[in-house]
């Protein structure tokens, strides 16, 4: 799953002017936004636990080794197999492999987004499995041959109506005229279609929110059940995770489950947190029999070592998205990768190669909402900057360069800088005629399009900087 | 081939030698047993009643029911009214939980439980919580044949019977509650920590209940005040 290859530019134009995408985009961000503040505003440790919840993880982060070999150590002792993917294909074979080995032919999943990032739907349907998703939103996009657009909401982009209608389609087999005029509906509709998917299953594959050193665990989260039908009822469990996710104890894993629902959805706790430790226990009516631990790599451990390795700290919350207003905008599809919002435009260049990095940097405005909400203080505008200085040293444009160049002879050359500012100043000041505003601007028709450009009002910042000081100092 | 490569790149990035450094493993170990972060809300730090009230409060806005016994005998007398009230089959399947194998279901007339594992046209399951959570309203269930996990997941109604004295105020507080009741640390197969049915907000950003676990959650407190 790489970035599409066409410009940001581009999709974003496109996002803009399509109508449905703004309505859906319009409510369910802000929603997020809403019930965040009001479970933060109930939580006075909130900002504490931001801080407890960035230590943790950067001392899990700098003792990744260790926290792994324990992790490893202890999901053997109850049980499980725990298997190692340097890379998104070496993934796709184990888990390919599992399924062989037992015979599956279908396989239900809850959402994962390593599970995204390696390609595996694509590779196990390959091999002729079939495999549903799950989760409400990844069932949805699914069937529509999508890539989820949020993080934590991968639906988010769609309305009600754009669902009843791939349902429609889908969804043969119903009365065409049944009544598919309520989420209510929808949600019952698709509850009916995956129960018997999730009583069929040979495989269940989840993701895992967290790991635990201390105990082998992972823990999932999800609301609607799904992850704990989908690793009760089938007879193997694969958990699939990368290895960011490992956490010294479960001590540490409470302080980012604190935060983890009330960043993300703005709610106090998830309908569902689960610590899976392990297989089902000789006597246990319920539960698999075989539980594998994939543990995926894919680029992650070179971040270690590199400038970006806070961008590791990341439990997937989504607050970032919901608070960017690039996002707000333009939605996930337009980033080009399944990462998309501040921490995409960090993360999916660092995983999926620098080509895509100028780009999805330059879809900020750097305005730090995104830092202000993160759970784990990851700082995503001093680490997109950074992009930003690689993209521009590794070919910007030759107009950006020449402009930045002037900008610097100008800058060393103090009294040069001030006749060219007086004279652009008045230049932007007579072609504003007094209206205070400019609506148009040659060359840059693309920026004055959405906005207009104040005009300057009266004398240079310099010279009325210069005037005060002749008065002040007599 | 994967595992030592990986390892190899994960050293690389830390910069740390191949089995060195022990101050490095000694502070891991440490935080292994020692427990790391503890950062408790303090609003599960109360007394008694105040616990139990905020345990209560989160069950409304979580959207589940509330039912109140004072004895355990009640409680096939409760179940029973619950259903009746909601217009639900009467008919219940537990686990081998002790505290219901004790209780008189034979006296409840109209009133059937089956017990085992859900099977999927089972409609109602009701499982004992080892520990109910203040600070987000969390009823914390433990895997085995006392209590299958599928009884939380398959039916559409939900009945969990928590004891009154063993709502604690953090997560924390549970898990060591979970240990003791267990009579081990070793974890079972899952905890299942449940806050309110199963919920989905994933079309058109409303909450609608049901997505495929339960579309009810009731939650028995047990014992007197």
């Amino acid at each position: 799953m790489r970035p599409a290859a066409s410009p940001l530019t581009g999709r974003s134009a496109a996002a803009l002017a399509d109508a449905r995408l703004q309505r859906a985009l319009a409510d369910v961000p802000g929603g997020f936004v809403a019930a965040r503040a009001r479970v933060k505003a109930a939580l006075p440790e909130f900002e504490a636990l931001r801080r407890a919840g960035r230590d943790i993880k950067d001392h899990a982060l700098a003792h990744l080794d260790l926290y792994l070999e324990a992790f490893e150590r202890n999901a053997i002792g109850a049980g499980s197999k725990v298997h190692w993917a340097a890379t998104a294909a070496d993934a796709c074979d184990i888990v390919l492999s599992i399924c062989r080995e037992a015979g599956a032919r279908l396989v239900t999943k809850s959402k994962s987004m390593v599970s995204e990032e390696i390609g595996l739907n694509a590779r196990l349907e390959a091999a002729a499995l079939e495999v549903v998703e799950t989760d409400l939103g990844e069932y949805v996009i699914q069937i529509r041959g999508e890539t989820p657009s949020h993080l934590i909401a991968p639906a988010i982009h769609l309305s009600p109506a754009d669902i009843a209608e791939d349902f429609r389609r889908r969804h043969e087999q119903l009365p065409q005229d049944r009544d598919m005029s309520s989420p209510a509906a929808l949600v019952a509709e698709a509850r009916a279609i995956l129960r018997p998917k999730f009583l069929g299953a040979d495989i269940g594959i989840t993701g895992a929110n967290l790991l635990v050193a201390q105990t082998g665990s992972a823990i999932i989260v999800t609301n609607e059940g799904n992850a704990d039908l989908t690793l009760t009822l089938p007879r193997v469990h694969i958990v699939l995770a990368s290895i960011e996710k490992v956490v010294p104890t479960l001590s540490d894993a409470w302080t980012l489950l604190r935060l983890l629902a009330r960043s993300g959805t703005g709610q106090e706790f998830t309908a569902y947190t689960t610590l899976v430790t392990g297989p089902r226990r000789p006597g246990d009516p319920d539960g698999p029999e075989e539980c594998h631990v994939v543990l995926v790599d894919n680029g992650r451990a070179e971040l270690l070592g590199s400038g970006l390795r806070e961008v590791l700290r990341c439990i997937r919350c989504g607050a970032c998205m919901n608070h960017c207003p690039v996002y707000c905008s333009i939605g996930g599809h337009a980033y080009g990768s399944i990462y998309a919002g501040p921490i995409g435009a960090v993360l999916s260049p660092a995983l999926f190669g620098p080509q895509a990095a100028g780009e999805l940097a330059q879809a900020s405005t750097f305005c730090g909402r995104c830092e202000s909400v993160c759970p784990v203080e990851i700082p995503l505008v001093t680490l997109m900057r950074r992009w930003r200085e690689v993209s521009f040293a590794e070919g910007a444009t030759g107009w950006s360069k020449a402009l930045l160049r002037a900008w610097a002879y100008l800058a060393r050359r103090p009294r040069l800088y001030r006749v060219v500012a007086r004279l652009g100043t008045s230049v932007l000041a007579g072609l504003a005629r007094g209206r205070g505003a400019l609506s148009r601007l040659p060359f840059a028709e693309a920026w004055t399009r959405y906005r207009d450009l104040p005009a300057p009002q009266g004398a240079t910042f310099q010279a009325q900087w210069a005037r005060r000081q002749r008065r002040e100092i007599p | 081939m994967s595992r030592s490569a990986i390892f190899a790149k994960v050293r690389a990035g830390l910069k740390v030698g191949p089995g060195a450094d022990a101050a490095r493993r000694a502070g891991a170990e440490a935080r292994l047993a020692g427990g790391g972060s503890r950062l408790m809300p303090d609003r599960g730090r109360v007394g008694t009643v105040e616990r139990i009230a905020l345990f209560k409060s989160f069950l409304a806005a979580q959207g589940s029911d509330l039912v109140e016994t004072g004895d355990a005998a009640e409680l096939p007398q409760a179940i029973a009214e619950y259903l009746i009230a909601r217009e639900l089959p009467l008919r219940v399947r537990t686990g081998s939980d002790p505290l219901f194998a004790r209780l008189p279901w034979a006296e409840v007339r109209g009133l059937a439980r089956d017990m085992g594992r859900a099977r999927a046209d089972d409609t109602a399951g009701v499982s004992r919580a080892v520990a109910g959570v203040a600070e987000t309203g969390t009823l914390v269930l433990a895997s085995g044949p006392d209590n299958p996990t599928t009884l939380a997941l398959l039916p559409e109604t939900h009945i969990v019977v928590v004891r009154r004295d063993a709502i604690v105020g953090n997560y924390e507080e549970a898990m060591e509650l979970a240990e003791r009741e267990l009579g081990t640390s070793a974890l079972p197969h899952t905890l299942n920590l449940v806050t309110g049915a199963s919920r989905t907000g994933d079309i058109g950003g409303r909450i609608v209940m049901g997505a495929h676990g339960p579309r009810r959650l009731a939650v028995i407190l047990l014992g007197g005040n």
